[in-house]
């Protein structure tokens, strides 16, 4: 599914640059549900944007699906992104003048897809995260947990092979990031690819393996025993 | 083209940020009713001009004769100027290539009556050419031809006002009206956009005029059209060539303002032509600049716009929005917000100059108002600005890098 080789990034500051991605290899399989956990600036964050494709990476590479993502223009990364990933992001990210329904509909609407069959789409993910009632109620008028919900019908929405989370209990309370994470095990459950970042232990041991990272560099990486989110709901 | 979920897009935006796209839309909205407001004013002052002009043909030379101020030639100041039917014969031979239309004309007052209606008028004595100079229109019948001419013979043509006072809804042609006494018959009648005044006019021949008061050959004025095919200055040296002849022939010192005048309506229409001309330069300087300004004020709210959205076009993009699609969202926003703010000033700066119109005759404005070749000219001018007021911010906007936009917490 994914295939990473001596991945490296780095950002300039000032005169200096700061090596953030010191050579990271990784890959991940069809299936498998991976947290990937580190102190803040260990460069968790920028593993998942280059895997994401909001960032590219310096040298190294990176095949997706058997797509090697390397020098896209912006209308391929646009493409490929719309395609092949679904994000969560820890601040929901939802179109706060949209409802919901149009919302969850926006990945569809940017597949060119029509927009009856948009709405129906939109509705059957919306019904999916138990959210069908909320269709019409914009983000503000939702609960935090029922915005990362939407969030998560939005990027299944479009049937990415992958699903790319950013922290997505972060601003959750923890009964609140358990029921996400009860939703997103479930999604494991039916071969969905999840990619997480988290720095909870807590939330990172719901997955099925580890990676953990420390200054750009991968000091470990151990398959682990699925904590089920739902004994805590 | 049209694609419906495009405008929803567009119409939801500009709906959830009314205050501001109307804000920036005002000073587009300013800009045209400016210009909408300057321009009918130009064209009612063109108006003016164009009517003052209505009753003659506008290629006119006048030549008139009064009396001397200056001694010349062994001739004391004070001499009478009198032309003669010789001195129209002169002009017509010595300049043919140059005349287009020449006609003498005799001034006479007339006490006019038609069984009980009676009135005074005035009465020109004229030649065939004078229906040309004048621009006059026969309503029936026809004007004074040169057979009236040369039989000396005692018809008249009227104008429609003499007509309706006189034959009260009646048709007059054919009639024999009573001047002073004498009967003529009318063989025409006319109208003028000259005014009243010029419809309550009566044309005879010069010679009848001439046998019956006088029994001379006098004429009190020559009006002759230049060729027009002549371009002002020449025109102009024509006319400065004619005085300088005439003077001479009547031994006229030159520098005698008084004794011969020539009135040249070329010099007056390039005086016009020039004003109106420069009216228009400054008003569509005024007119472009404050567009200007209004094109910058759009391109600037759109940037605001565009930097308060960042973090939603970086969500857009994440969920796969392509450049081009951005680009079009701001850019149609962009082009909407100028068309309609401009259609509003547009419509405004009509209802204006419909409103103050009137009461702008006074100012020498007359029917202020706008073609619809530059309502025309003004839409595609509003799309074409929305466009350039759109262009910057839409790069900018299809630049955002979407790691950076939703960074942004």
């Amino acid at each position: 599914m994914l295939n990473i080789k001596k991945l490296h990034k780095s950002y300039p500051i000032g005169d200096s640059s700061l090596h953030v991605l010191k050579g990271i290899d990784l890959s991940v399989d069809n299936g498998e549900m991976v947290a990937i956990m580190g102190s803040s600036g260990s460069g968790k964050s920028t593993l998942l944007n280059i895997i994401g494709m909001l960032d590219e990476a310096d040298d190294g590479e990176y095949i997706l699906d058997g797509v090697p993502i390397k020098n896209l223009t912006e209308k391929k990364a646009a493409i490929y992104r719309n395609k092949f990933l679904g994000f969560i992001f820890q601040s929901f990210n939802l179109i706060n003048y949209k409802n919901a329904l149009d919302n969850v509909a926006l990945p569809l609407y940017y597949q060119g897809i029509k927009r009856q069959e948009r709405q129906e789409k939109a509705l059957f993910h919306l019904e999916k995260v138990g959210l069908k009632p909320w269709a019409e109620h914009l983000p503000n008028e939702l609960s935090g947990g029922q915005k990362q919900r939407v969030a998560i019908a939005r990027a299944l929405a479009a049937n990415p092979k992958l699903l790319l989370a950013d922290e997505p209990t972060g601003a959750l309370d923890t009964k609140t990031s358990y029921e996400i994470m009860d939703f997103i095990q479930s999604l494991n459950d039916e071969g969905k690819t999840i990619l997480i970042v988290t720095h909870e232990e807590d939330i990172a041991h719901m997955c099925k393996r580890i990676v953990r990272l420390t200054d750009g560099v991968i000091l470990e990486d151990e398959k682990v025993e699925q904590v089920r989110a739902s004994q805590y709901v | 083209m049209f694609d419906r979920d495009l405008w929803r897009e567009i119409f939801q935006s500009i709906n959830m940020n009314r205050t501001r796209s109307v804000l920036s839309g005002f000073t587009v909205a300013f800009a045209i009713l400016l210009f909408t407001i300057l321009f009918g004013i130009a064209n009612g002052l063109n108006n003016t001009f164009a009517e003052a002009f209505a009753d003659d043909a506008n290629n006119s030379i006048f030549i008139q004769s009064g009396t001397t101020t200056k001694a010349n030639k062994g001739y004391q100041a004070g001499r009478q100027i009198q032309f003669k039917n010789k001195d129209l014969n002169y002009i017509k031979e010595e300049y043919n290539e140059k005349v287009q239309y020449i006609t003498s004309r005799i001034y006479l007052n007339v006490n006019a009556s038609f069984r009980n209606e009676k009135d005074s008028y005035s009465v020109r004595a004229v030649n065939p050419d004078h229906q040309y100079l004048e621009n006059t229109k026969i309503k029936e019948g026809r004007f004074i031809n040169q057979l009236d001419i040369d039989n000396k013979s005692k018809v008249i043509v009227i104008g429609r006002l003499v007509e309706d006072d006189l034959f009260l809804k009646t048709t007059a042609l054919g009639k024999y009206l009573s001047l002073n006494g004498l009967q003529y018959k009318i063989v025409g009648t006319f109208e003028d956009d000259g005014g009243d005044n010029e419809e309550r006019l009566i044309y005879m021949p010069v010679s009848t005029a001439q046998r019956v008061y006088g029994n001379n050959d006098y004429i009190d004025q020559i009006n002759l059209t230049y060729n027009p095919e002549m371009d002002y200055d020449k025109a102009i040296s024509f006319s400065n060539a004619l005085t300088k002849d005439l003077k001479d022939r009547f031994d006229v010192a030159s520098s005698d303002q008084r004794a011969i005048r020539v009135r040249n309506l070329a010099i007056e229409s390039k005086t016009v032509n020039q004003m109106t001309f420069g009216l228009g330069v400054i008003i569509i300087v005024i007119g472009f600049g404050t567009l200007i300004a209004g094109i910058v004020g759009v391109s600037n709210i759109m940037i605001f716009i565009v930097k308060e959205r960042t973090k939603e076009i970086g969500i857009r993009k994440a969920l796969g929005a392509q450049p081009k699609s951005i680009i079009t969202i701001i850019l149609t926003e962009s082009v909407l917000i100028t068309a309609i703010a401009g259609y509003v000033g547009l419509l405004v700066g009509m209802g204006v100059l419909e409103l103050i119109g009137p009461s702008l005759e006074t100012y020498f404005i007359k029917d202020p108002s706008v073609s619809t070749s530059l309502v025309v000219g003004a839409t595609i001018t509003l799309i074409a600005a929305g466009a350039i007021a759109g262009y910057l911010p839409a790069k900018k906007a299809s630049q955002i890098k979407p790691i950076v936009a939703l960074r942004d917490d």
